[in-house]
């Protein structure tokens, strides 16, 4: 969660004398230090897990709700004109839709866009929590199924099966009608990717336990992750969108460079 | 060394201190009289220009792809037996693949340098085909084709059909995702030709798509018959760039009748020989940077997946393109068979695109009825309909290109798939005709400007009053160097239409009257001396 940058040491110069910088170093490590402690502080907060079932936060979650959602939601949840009902979405649909950023909605589009986080952590679990209390959902999923230790290549094979239609078999993302598109996956955290599979966000299917069981998603998973942590083999990967990006960089670049070096052969002999 | 020819006839030769590389010269010449091939290929004058340069940039990366590509024979296996993939990328490990799919992965990552040659050799491969489309887009757009070039044209753009073909079988060897979702476009395409598509199809494939034949099948073509056709044409080309010698751009001391230029040996040789070595450091560094075609990623072939993204490369873009403009609910039933005309408008556009573009020398050379040799290039300006034809033919074939990266432009520009393809629709029929339109203004307005300069040179900035308190600009005369590039083109006139032999004139007059009229209605003609001399002195 919170990388504990320990900045390097300033060289010291050999005259003694101070270096113009030293204050400027000063300051630096001095506000990493105090950023990286009220980052740890804060997340240790967070991470103190409230009890998701308790009265107590589903009151603070209902809240909450009035105030930012219920606008389109309803303040019953039970959907208006311009948003869908939320009873029986569970805590996984809103953890996902919260914690991506694409809820509260910013504009009406063909889909909601990943954006910045509105709200903490606590935030978003008591919003899942009333959510979760309106009916039955498909909840948060177990962190066992979230440590990317699964099985790879029955995970590619998978996402290449399942997902990659849309989603482009190196998750970079794809096209769908009326401007709606498949989101790039690098870069989605593994709770996220598999609240998606459950939920089914916006224009994504739902693939449910009987469709692919928890297991395989902890594979798929794996296989996001492998790609994620493991660079492309063969050099930068252009964005991994197969052929057009390669077309475009060999035309660009690659005779870019050729007819550059062209002019230059022809123009040394004049 | 010197060689006597005594009266006998026999040639004597007598040693002198040339060391071993005139000794050995000298031996080799005896046995093969090499020396008058070399004393007359290295006096062959090349005029210099660094637009001439681009079909040696094509000869070059196709003498890399020979090379990477026989590494790549020592490896990759032509077949599509079922086998575990037992390699070192972990997330294919056990899966079942063909040998193909397999043994280009253990190329990719279980042999020293592998991944590096199929980089070189994919890289290089589209480097060969844009080279060759830009060498022909200069080309045409110089008039290098004209008589008595016109077969070499022909040559030179079979090689660039043959040089996709290539490319595509090459595409699907690796017999992964992307190379299967290809081929079975291509199997589509071929199914709906009516009546004897399906035939085809089967013969092709070995059956039903996608079989077990195709991979060694395109592998015989790939390594065997097409490389065999097209160095046979490249020798035939470059045969014939030797036998007509090579263009010049007009300027002062240049004429249909010489060359300016310097000569092969030394110059040329080693220029060439060292461009050589920059066009293959120019496709390492590519290859060694950057990832082509990660088959890693897209998996091992299977009917029933498709990825977003999926293109061809780049040369098939515009056959892509066609296919995804045509609107739906174009098929119908008819006769019991089924008529795919989303599949038979784009395959008989893109066929007569193609035909126009192979045989357009010689429509040209009957529209003009110009029976002169050209070694002169045009000045693109000097020949507007042509120029505006190409632009028109560039601006069909780029828009049914991007075409093909429809679904990438909606997603990166954020707009919506069907706009994207409504827009290449308009630039694939509209464009042609605005771009046809606004060239040839371009060209006329060029030439103009051209003859302005000519006859009355250019503008100086300098008021000068007279004596008489009139003000005049001085204008500052254009040299005679620079005037000969501006003045020195053919003019051509529309053809009159005259009766035949038996005093009728023919349709086909007809339609090369008309033709020849939109051709050379609206031209500039060239200042000619006379009007030169009237200007002199007029130079205000």
């Amino acid at each position: 969660m919170t990388t504990t940058n320990t900045p390097k040491p300033a060289r010291v110069r050999k005259s003694g004398r101070r270096s113009p910088l030293a204050s400027v170093a000063l300051i630096a490590i001095g506000l990493l230090f105090t950023g990286g402690a009220y980052a740890l502080f804060s997340t240790s907060t967070a991470s103190a897990q409230t009890d998701a079932s308790s009265q107590q936060t589903i009151g603070e979650g209902q809240k909450l709700f009035a105030s930012n959602c219920a606008t389109c939601h309803g303040l019953g949840a039970a959907g208006t004109g311009s948003g869908p009902s939320l009873i029986g979405v569970g805590a996984a649909s809103v953890d996902f839709q919260v914690g991506t950023g694409r809820m509260p909605m910013q504009m009406d589009g063909p889909q909601a866009e990943k954006k910045a986080v509105s709200f903490t952590e606590e935030q978003i679990a008591a919003l899942a929590a009333y959510v979760a209390s309106l009916a039955p959902g498909p909840a948060v999923p177990d962190a066992r199924y979230l440590d990317a230790q699964g099985d790879s290549a029955k995970g590619a094979e998978l996402f290449r099966i399942n997902c990659a239609m849309c989603h482009n078999v190196a998750g970079a993302g794809g096209a769908l009608t009326q401007g709606k598109f498949a989101p790039a996956l690098d870069g989605v955290s593994a709770q996220h990717i598999y609240e998606a599979m459950i939920t089914g966000p916006q224009s994504m299917p739902v693939f449910n336990d009987m469709n692919i069981s928890p297991e395989s998603k902890r594979d798929i998973i794996t296989y996001l992750k492998y790609l994620e942590n493991n660079p492309s083999p063969g050099g930068y990967a252009l964005g991994s969108l197969g052929p057009v990006s390669e077309g475009l960089f060999l035309w660009i670049f690659g005779l870019g460079a050729i007819v550059g070096l062209t002019v230059w052969i022809t123009a040394k002999s004049n | 060394m010197s060689i006597t020819k005594t009266t006998t006839g026999v040639v004597e030769t007598t040693k002198s201190n040339g060391g071993f590389t005139g000794a050995a010269a000298n031996y080799i010449d005896e046995r093969t009289s090499i020396s008058t091939a070399v004393k007359e290929l290295g006096r062959k004058i090349f005029p210099d220009h660094w637009s001439f340069l681009l079909g040696e940039v094509a000869l070059y990366s196709f003498v890399i792809i020979l090379l990477s590509g026989t590494f790549l024979t020592f490896f990759f296996s032509a077949s599509m037996a079922p086998v575990h993939y037992e390699g070192s990328y972990v997330p294919l490990k056990g899966v079942e693949m063909s040998a193909a799919m397999s043994s280009s992965l253990n190329i990719s990552f279980d042999i020293r340098g592998g991944l590096l040659m199929r980089q070189v050799h994919h890289w290089a491969a589209l480097l060969f085909v844009a080279s060759i489309g830009l060498h022909m887009l200069r080309i045409y757009f110089t008039g290098a084709f004209r008589k008595p070039r016109e077969l070499n044209w022909v040559i030179g753009f079979i090689l660039f059909i043959l040089a996709m073909a290539e490319g595509f079988t090459g595409y699907s060897l690796p017999d992964d995702l992307l190379s299967g979702n290809g081929l079975r476009i291509i199997d589509g395409m071929v199914k709906g030709i009516p009546l004897v598509g399906t035939w085809i199809s089967f013969l092709l494939f070995g059956g039903e798509f996608p079989g077990e034949a195709i991979v060694g099948r395109l592998y015989s073509l790939h390594i065997l018959l097409l490389p065999a056709i097209i160095i046979a044409l490249i020798a035939m080309h470059l045969l014939f760039v030797v036998v007509h010698k090579h263009t010049q751009y007009p300027g002062a001391g240049r004429t249909n009748q010489n060359v300016v230029g310097y000569p092969v040996l030394p110059v040329y040789a080693a220029k060439a020989g060292g461009f050589f070595f920059i066009v293959f450091g120019v496709v390492m560094l590519m290859a060694s940077l950057f990832t082509i075609n990660p088959i890693w990623n897209y998996g091992p072939y299977d009917p029933s997946p498709v990825s977003a993204g999926t293109q061809p490369d780049w040369y098939i873009g515009f056959a892509d393109g066609a296919l995804r403009l045509i609107p739906p609910g174009l098929e119908f039933v008819w006769l019991d068979r089924t008529w795919s005309f989303n599949i038979l408008i784009p395959l008989v556009s893109l066929g007569l695109f193609i035909l126009v573009v192979l045989i357009y020398p010689f429509i040209e050379a009957w529209v003009t009825g110009d029976k002169r040799e050209h070694h002169i290039l045009d000045r693109p300006r000097n020949a507007p309909t042509r120029t505006a034809i190409g632009a028109a033919g560039v601006t069909f074939y780029a828009a049914l290109w991007s075409t093909a990266s429809s679904d990438i432009i909606a997603t990166h520009f954020h707009v919506t798939m069907e706009g994207v393809i409504h827009a290449c629709q308009f630039a694939t029929i509209v464009g042609p005709f605005i771009a046809f339109f606004v060239a040839k203004r371009v060209c006329l307005a060029l030439q103009k400007k051209d003859r302005e300069i000519v006859l009355h040179g250019y503008e100086s900035g300098r008021i000068v009053r007279l004596p008489g308190g009139e003000y005049i600009e001085v204008h500052q005369p254009v040299d005679e160097y620079e005037r000969w590039k501006l003045v020195s083109y053919s003019d051509y006139k529309p053809l009159m239409i005259r009766p035949n032999d038996q005093g009728r004139i023919t349709a086909g007059q007809r339609v090369r009257g008309g033709l020849s009229r939109w051709f050379f209605e609206d031209r500039i003609v060239p200042v000619t001396t006379t009007e030169l001399e009237q200007s002199h002195g007029d130079h205000h």
